[in-house]
């Protein structure tokens, strides 16, 4: 549902203060710890979550995410299940927007219509799927904006402002923009660049505009929140988790609560990122 | 009268989007597309460039050795007592193998576009080969993603590729075969998308891959149909190759598609048969699906999961293939078989006893289709059968399972 998310963000524009967007990967070492990990977001600070659906063959992700997703393909998990994470989320957070980010085949695979239907149901606001550029709309984009459901598109800095009409085309809910050539985990690029950044994409959209790829601190969230509306953090907790793990791959008492503590450490910085940009 | 244009040609995909029919296409990362796109446009360019086509052509003949011989395997005709067989001997091409007709065409456009590196993926190490050796011949840096098992496997083409100056890096996610190669070079290429061209290997990817890498290994049957007329004055009955990504077949078929006369056949690795999950027939024994790019056929789970798949020859290891031989099949234009990995190891010794030739594990595969089918035809029909690559790299792999000590 769009409502959802376009609520979220006036809210947060009310505010004043940039949304933080957490990344997690569903399944991630198991269902039902992912699904704690994922109660846990929003009272830590989380605004919107991205549940992340295993793959693979993850083209696009660096070896954390990637890790993450062959532990949760291990423990069992599908796409069936990432939607049931969804649903057990609804029961209790009517509020949260919940975008669910991965790669096109499992979904293509799952059949698009039922997927949508099955999305929408489960609370769903908003899709990034990778590998479907705008050249490839007619797949599952057209679709999901016909049901209501947001489709996020990601910018990057080879999205030059030629091309930059096409890629918010049929954008909606958001802009995620990828800050550097490369895959998820790398380093954080200059701030300044990527405020620049963000002011060339705003320069062709009203939509709100969000950072990721190499957030992984307060201060990167504060630095980055400084220009952006929102600021998606993801390898940061996948590695969090990775971290509590036992040798094995299994879940112990650390691991929800240890992303807990990474989250609100992030929320606190981007709750003073506008105060810092203010001054 | 003027010949009208063929309405339901098979030449004809693919389309402006890079679609042979529900296949194809350009599946890829937002950072990847701007790239693509002008890779679009150059080779778009390039093809219809006289000095493109001279270039190549030129380098073709003097450093590849083209066109290869059309060999009649009068032995092996006479040992099977059917069809006559003739292989397309592309396995003496420099480099030993078929790949160095698409590496030349694609160093071309990277120099080009101003690229100052190149990256590659390899299965069984022949395009890592190719790759290295042309980027050794233009001066450009080259670092090759082959998969862990693979090093070890193909050790002899890791050591050539490091003689000719490429950097190998294993991969070892997955089963660490050409897939998670191939993963592993796309993320390279996302992350050095300004001065790196990624030189794809086979016939697959997002467009303008298939196509073009088509175009460059279309000089395999272009030739042969040349070679064949001057030979017997008539075209073969059938065709014979191996697919795995499908590029030498597809170099081989596209030439012959709109002529019906001409049977043809690609041959799949059935690994250890297809009751299992330890083959890599994804034609046979797949679904279409979307992975590197394009919608092809694909070996996956009910998930949309993509299974590893198994095979003899590392070549032929990958649990998808090109996007063209997906449509060819649907469209019933082209017939795909599996091959056991047994049967390819007795045609690798059947061709290297009868004809003195080593062929490589990948076309011992269409070598075992062709002597099941030989011996069912008539002595004045004709098969033609790519002989795509030359066994020398194979000869450890092969030494270890016929348990001679070397």
């Amino acid at each position: 549902m769009t409502a959802r998310m376009d609520k979220r963000f006036a809210d947060l524009a009310a505010e004043g203060r940039p949304a933080l967007v957490t990344y997690f990967m569903g399944g991630d070492p198991d269902f039902d710890t992912s699904l704690a990990i994922m109660k846990a977001l929003p009272s830590a600070g989380s605004d919107i979550i991205e549940l992340g659906m295993p793959f693979s063959d993850p083209m696009a992700d660096g070896p954390a995410i990637q890790l993450a997703g062959q532990r949760a393909l291990k423990g069992g998990q599908t796409l069936v299940k990432t939607l049931e994470i969804a649903r057990r989320f609804r029961e209790d957070d009517q509020d949260t927007p919940i975008v669910m980010m991965g790669y096109y085949n499992p979904i293509y695979i799952y059949g698009v219509e039922r997927f949508l239907d099955d999305a929408l149901a489960c609370g769903i606001d908003g899709l990034i799927v990778v590998d479907l550029p705008p050249e490839m709309d007619d797949e599952l984009c057209i679709p999901a904006l016909k049901k209501d459901i947001n489709f996020i598109r990601l910018a990057t800095p080879t999205t030059d402002d030629k091309r930059l009409p096409k890629v918010l085309e049929n954008t909606s809910g958001f802009v995620y923009y990828v800050s550097m050539n490369g895959i998820t985990g790398s380093a954080l690029p200059d701030p300044t660049v990527v405020g620049g950044a963000v002011q060339r994409i705003k320069g062709h959209t009203k939509l709100p505009v969000c950072v990721g790829f190499g957030v992984k601190t307060a201060e990167h969230a504060r630095a980055i929140g400084a220009s952006a509306d929102g600021v998606v953090v993801g390898t940061a907790i996948v590695n969090q988790v990775a971290s509590s793990l036992t040798a094995d791959g299994k879940s112990t008492g650390a691991t929800v609560p240890g992303v807990e503590t990474l989250v609100r450490s992030l929320s606190a910085g981007v709750r003073s990122a506008r105060l810092v940009a203010a001054e | 009268m003027n010949e009208t244009p063929k309405l339901n040609s098979f030449k004809a995909g693919p389309d402006e989007d890079g679609r042979f029919g529900i296949f194809g296409g350009r599946f890829v990362a937002e950072t990847l597309m701007p790239l693509i796109l002008d890779l679009q446009d150059e080779w778009t360019r390039a093809r219809t460039d006289a000095a493109f086509q001279a270039e190549l052509q030129h380098l073709n003949t003097h450093y590849t050795g083209r066109p290869s011989p059309l060999y009649f395997a009068e032995r092996m005709t006479a040992e099977l007592g059917g069809a006559k067989i003739y292989f397309k001997r592309d396995e003496l091409n420099h480099t030993g193998s078929h790949k160095i007709n698409n590496c030349l065409g694609q160093i071309l456009l990277a120099k080009r576009m101003g690229k100052t590196r190149i990256i590659a993926e390899t299965g069984a190490g022949q395009h890592g080969v190719a790759s290295a050796t042309v980027a050794a011949r233009f001066g450009l840096p080259c670092v090759v993603y082959m998969g862990a098992t693979d090093v070890e496997r193909q050790a002899p083409n890791v050591f050539r590729m490091k003689l000719l100056g490429a950097e190998v890096k294993p991969v070892t996610a997955g089963h660490g075969t050409l897939k998670d190669a191939m993963n592993e070079a796309l993320r390279d290429w996302v992350t050095n998308v300004d001065d790196t061209y990624y030189m794809i290997g086979t016939a697959a990817g997002p467009h303008p891959y298939p196509e073009m890498v088509r175009e460059f290994q279309s000089v395999i049957g272009k030739e042969v149909r040349e070679q064949m007329m001057a030979a017997e004055g008539r075209l073969p009955d059938l065709l014979v190759a191996a697919v795995g990504g499908g590029s030498n077949a597809i170099g081989l078929f596209h030439p012959f598609l709109d002529d019906q006369s001409v049977k043809i056949v690609g041959v799949e690795a059935g690994g250890k048969g297809l009751d299992g999950e330890e083959h890599c027939a994804s034609l046979t024994a797949g679904s279409p699906g979307v992975l590197h790019g394009n919608r092809t056929y694909l070996l996956q789970d009910g998930d949309g999961q993509i299974k590893e798949g198994h095979s003899i020859s590392a070549g032929l290891d990958y649990p998808g293939i090109g996007p063209e031989h997906s449509w060819l099949k649907d469209a019933g234009r082209v017939e795909y078989v599996p091959i056991m990995d047994h049967e390819a190891l007795e045609a690798f010794q059947f061709l290297t006893r009868l004809e003195g030739i080593i062929p490589a594990l990948e076309p011992s595969h269409a070598l075992a289709e062709v002597m099941k089918r030989a011996p069912k035809m008539d002595k004045d029909q004709i098969i033609v059968m790519n002989l795509c690559g030359r066994g020398d790299k194979d000869i450890f792999t092969v030494g270890k399972l016929l348990g001679m000590g070397l």
